[in-house]
């Protein structure tokens, strides 16, 4: 299974594997890892689940759907490197992904 | 203090209709919401987005959902408390005393908390000395537009409510603009007509920026605000508007010594009722083994909490279930003539 790291913003670190087919956001919330809200359960209609990806992973996934930008307008503290960890889905290809999660998603 | 045998604190789709639950079997009601309108999510997240999954409505969107919701409550006469926000639960006797933010006192055996997320609050801006300034400078809605006159006005946000006050206040006022990316959500007529002011200079347009800071004086006199390649630009402005949504928090319920995990409250699955007698949860903010975030599910929730209420609220009946296409009663309350 396809590893994804997400670092708190105090630093502290998860690896986990994380099910082909469940987004970065579910995996977080199944693995119980602290700063990833979810509020809207990942219809995009908030930004609760916002992450921001390494430099050299943010071109390798999927572009943006309409939509995830302009939620990402509400987010906390948005940055070039943000994403909407509900619609990042796990493949093969996205294996060793590295998110770091903001100082809070309200 | 207002008497009900009921009160539900939100009226999105499952608190609508634990209302109509309740009014069915003969209960009196009165519902909350820190909302402005009745619909909770529905009407807030997503009014022109399709749901498919309503049973025996094929496609509907949110707004229609809740207009079909609020035509069911017709019959009824239920009082709405919107814009308020429900602070303090506390036990006197047999009953619950409710106070909202606005002052309202209820006096009730039943609270059904039908609370989605919690309540919307509007997005703040992260840095901390924002908020020392919040609702003298620095605001979040507008209540009185005429303190803006002939003044400075930075407004943040790239949705309708950034754009449409920025054009509207550009006509008294000096305007500062700005958005963290050079595209705008709003309608595509109020984008062009915002271009034309940045055109003649009635608004100043800065994009890709974000607020840095602002000042540390007594006063707010300036901000700084940063492009995405770092460069700093300090604004001289009276006020800051902040336009960046609505975002969901559950507030005060969090301190009412509920059964709370994930900003969900733990019930059971017969009356609907949390840890606290006389209290239930259902919807999107109920919990409990297998629990489904539909519509559906609240309302299935909300008509057996309502049964519930009837025990607590009618000690001394015994409560009888009926159809609503024999029972005389409920064709009574409902005003169907036979």
């Amino acid at each position: 299974m396809p590893k994804i790291t997400y670092i708190e913003h105090n630093g502290k670190t998860h690896t986990i594997e994380i099910a082909n087919g469940l987004s970065v956001m579910e995996g977080a919330v199944q693995n119980n890892i602290p700063g990833i809200d979810a509020d809207c359960g990942g219809s995009m209609a908030c930004a609760t689940c916002h992450v921001y990806v390494k430099e050299e992973w943010f071109n390798k996934l999927p572009k943006k759907e309409d939509g995830e930008e302009d939620m990402l307008d509400m987010a906390f503290e948005p940055k070039k490197n943000s994403r909407l960890s509900c619609q990042l889905m796990v493949t093969e290809q996205l294996d060793g992904l590295v998110v770091n999660l903001p100082e809070k998603q309200v | 203090m207002i008497k009900t045998d009921a009160l539900i604190i939100g009226a999105g789709p499952t608190g609508l209709f634990t209302a109509h639950q309740l009014k069915l079997i003969g209960l009196s009601c009165e519902i909350v919401d820190n909302l402005d309108k009745i619909g909770g999510q529905c009407i807030e997240l997503y009014p022109d987005k399709p749901i498919y999954d309503i049973p025996a409505i094929p496609e509907c969107t949110g707004e229609e959902l809740t207009n079909n919701l609020i035509n069911q409550l017709k019959p009824f006469d239920i009082k709405f408390h919107l814009s308020e926000r429900v602070e303090e639960v506390k036990k006197n006797n047999e009953n619950w005393e409710v106070k909202t933010n606005k002052g309202t006192e209820f006096s009730t055996p039943n609270i059904i908390i039908a609370g989605g997320v919690g309540s919307f609050e509007p997005r703040k801006f992260s840095p901390k000395e924002c908020e020392k300034f919040e609702n003298k400078s620095i605001f979040y809605s507008i209540k009185d537009k005429s303190i803006f006159k002939n003044k400075t006005v930075s407004i943040f946000g790239g949705g309708d409510s950034a754009l449409d006050w920025a054009i509207e206040l550009s006509k008294d006022s000096k305007i500062n603009l700005i958005h963290r990316r050079d595209e705008f959500r709003g309608a595509q007529a109020t984008v062009d007509k915002m271009n034309e002011l940045e055109k003649s200079d009635k608004i100043n347009l800065f994009t890709k920026y974000q607020l840095k800071s602002v000042s540390k004086k007594e006063n707010l006199e300036s901000i700084e605000i940063e492009h995405d390649n770092k460069e700093v630009k300090s604004l001289k402005t009276d006020y800051v508007l902040g336009f960046f949504g609505l975002i969901m928090q559950l507030g005060p319920i969090a301190n009412w010594g509920l059964n709370i995990d994930k900003k969900t409250i733990s019930v059971d699955t017969e009356k609907f009722e949390t840890n606290h007698k006389g209290i239930y949860a259902v919807g999107d903010i109920c919990t409990y083994p297998g629990k489904l975030k539909l519509i559906l599910s609240g309302f299935h929730e909300g008509a057996l909490a309502a049964r519930a209420c009837f025990k607590l609220a009618r000690p001394n009946e015994k409560y009888r279930f009926e159809f609503t296409t024999s029972s005389k009663s409920i064709k009574n309350r409902l005003g169907v003539k036979e």
